[in-house]
């Protein structure tokens, strides 16, 4: 399980980037952070990543405390961040230096054919489009079998045909291994479409506002009445999250999580 | 790009298809053509000149009189003692510019301590024009070989220097980060994340840097030298004789691309994965 405990961030010039934002999530689950701009959600990725600390609280893993990028912690950032000096096979296998050469091989191929660009292992990355990039750091990210995969913004970047294929090749990537995935988004669609749960912060401090549980089976339909009522009730709270005559309610102790534990 | 408009090509055997392959051939061979035109006609136009008794040479000697100058040169024996001084100087030089250029410039750029320290000392000395420690060079190294590689070395340095320095600062934080989140060492940051992030700037200021060492060399043989290229220069002002002096400057300029082009040449296989505009053009 990921505990994020009290977590804040406030900045050397003083900016309050996040304020105690505290949550439990199960391995396995998925969860989609959701916002307006300033309100937080890539520090808060950050801190999980282990590549910013936290200025209070902590976040743990299975009771390790997370303070530097960890071995069971991958992410996926906007931008496919691939090394251009290396072709797309040595990319998928940068994570995997330690293992003997055989093995690494086996791996990285098996992770070309996931992600359908077997054909492109040797290519050098200018060469994909940014569709095919995404999947190969996609595949980068998941070869060394993350517990927890964090993603920010991973889809953003692309046209809407290309994301709504990616979005589903990543339910499927992740249904191999299960592990826990965190996304930011600014799309509603995208994560009533992938999380099961759906966490809306708000901006100034950044701090938890709302989850929305989405009780939703596997595939979604993104047509059916019912997926457009989550988009719907997660529309107002994000609404509701940038109002600021709405007080905040404690969301620890919020409804979604009562029916949780 | 060059690869996918030659593509098609390769596949279709048809009229038109053949004839673009046969265009994109032509352009293969007429590329280099086209830049020893002018030059060409340049030469080909001041031999008739001379040939026609326009002119009488004397000053501005035709090229086939600097060819047989080299020729001598080349049957004497002398030719190949000036390169191999010459190409000695310049190689010790380069190397010891480029070693010390190296290391400081990665110091400099990967520690900021160590920038604060090195630096402002290193920008300082850079604003001093090198011809200036030439005499100083002299007093302390006498005026044999060992003044000469130091003041090529000095001109190396600081190009080497600025651009190990520059090229490590301007290596993208985004590509760190990946190299963070897969938690390499320190060693291993270095040696699979910058380093071949700082190549193609490595290899354009190594290139910078051996062009002045060609233009160092030049100044420490005219200073004082007995055999060398530049010797040869200073040999031919003094005795008059100008298809000398010609000559030793057509060597130069042989010797200086080919030195250079050896460098890109070595260098190309490790930069083949790069986006660049000249590659796009197929340069």
């Amino acid at each position: 399980m990921l505990a994020l405990d009290r977590v804040s961030k406030t900045y050397p010039n003083g900016v309050e980037a996040l304020a105690r934002f505290s949550a439990e999530i199960r391995q396995g689950e998925i969860i989609a952070i959701i916002g307006g701009s300033g309100c937080g959600k890539s520090t808060l990725l950050r801190a999980v990543a282990g590549l910013d600390r936290a200025s209070s609280g902590c976040v743990t893993l299975d009771d390790e405390t997370i303070s530097s990028p960890h071995a069971k912690i991958g992410i996926i950032f906007q931008e496919p961040r691939l090394l251009p000096w290396l072709s797309v096979a040595d990319n998928i296998g940068f994570g995997l230096a330690d293992l003997p050469a055989t093995e690494r091989r086996e791996k990285v191929a098996r992770a070309l054919e996931r992600v359908g660009l077997a054909d492109k292992a040797q290519a050098w990355p200018r060469e994909l489009s940014g569709g095919q990039a995404q999947r190969v750091a996609i595949a980068r990210a998941l070869v060394p079998r993350p517990e927890v995969l964090l993603l920010d913004e991973p889809f953003s970047a692309l046209d809407a045909f290309t994301r709504r294929d990616l979005q589903d090749h990543l339910l499927d990537l992740w249904a191999d291994t299960r592990p826990t995935l965190i996304l930011v988004t600014h799309d509603v669609d995208e994560a009533v479409v992938l999380a099961d749960r759906v966490l809306v912060m708000r901006p100034r401090p950044g701090r938890l506002f709302d989850q929305i549980e989405i009780n939703l089976g596997r595939p979604r339909d993104r047509n059916s009445p019912l997926f457009e009522n989550f988009k719907r009730s997660v529309l107002t709270s994000l609404d509701r999250s940038l109002d600021r005559s709405v007080p905040d309610r404690d969301a620890t102790q919020g409804p979604g999580q009562a029916m949780w534990w | 790009m060059a690869m996918i408009s030659d593509a098609p090509v390769l596949q279709q055997t048809s009229e038109p298809a053949e004839g673009a392959a046969m265009r994109s051939r032509l352009s293969r061979y007429a590329r280099p053509v086209l830049g020893v035109l002018l030059p060409l006609t340049l030469a080909l136009g001041w031999e008739i000149a001379v040939w026609s008794g326009w002119s009488n040479g004397r000053l501005v000697p035709p090229p086939s009189r600097v060819l047989a100058t080299i020729a001598e040169l080349v049957r004497s024996g002398e030719l190949v003692r000036h390169i191999t001084a010459t190409l000695w100087r310049v190689g010790l030089g380069f190397a010891f510019g480029v070693i010390a250029g190296t290391l400081l410039g990665a110091v400099s750029g990967y520690w900021s301590l160590a920038r604060r320290l090195l630096d402002p000392t290193v920008q300082a000395l850079r604003a001093i024009p090198s011809l200036a420690w030439v005499p100083l060079f002299i007093l302390w190294l006498g005026i044999f070989e060992t003044s000469k590689i130091a003041l090529i070395a000095v001109g190396v340095f600081f190009p080497v220097y600025l651009g190990v320095m520059g090229a490590i600062l301007s290596v993208d934080r985004k590509i760190v980060e990946v190299g963070r989140t897969f938690r390499l060492s320190g060693p291993a940051m270095i040696r699979r994340i910058l380093l071949p992030a700082v190549l193609p700037a490595y290899v354009v200021s190594l290139r910078v840097g051996l062009g002045l060492g060609w233009m160092f060399v030049v100044a420490a043989e005219l200073i004082g030298a007995s055999e060398g290229l530049g010797y040869l220069l200073l040999d031919g002002q003094q005795l008059g004789k100008p298809a000398q002096i010609l000559a030793a400057i057509v060597i130069f300029a042989v010797l200086g691309k080919l030195t250079d082009w050896l460098i890109e040449v070595a260098a190309a296989p490790f930069l083949r994965w790069q986006d660049a505009f000249g590659r796009a053009r197929g340069a």
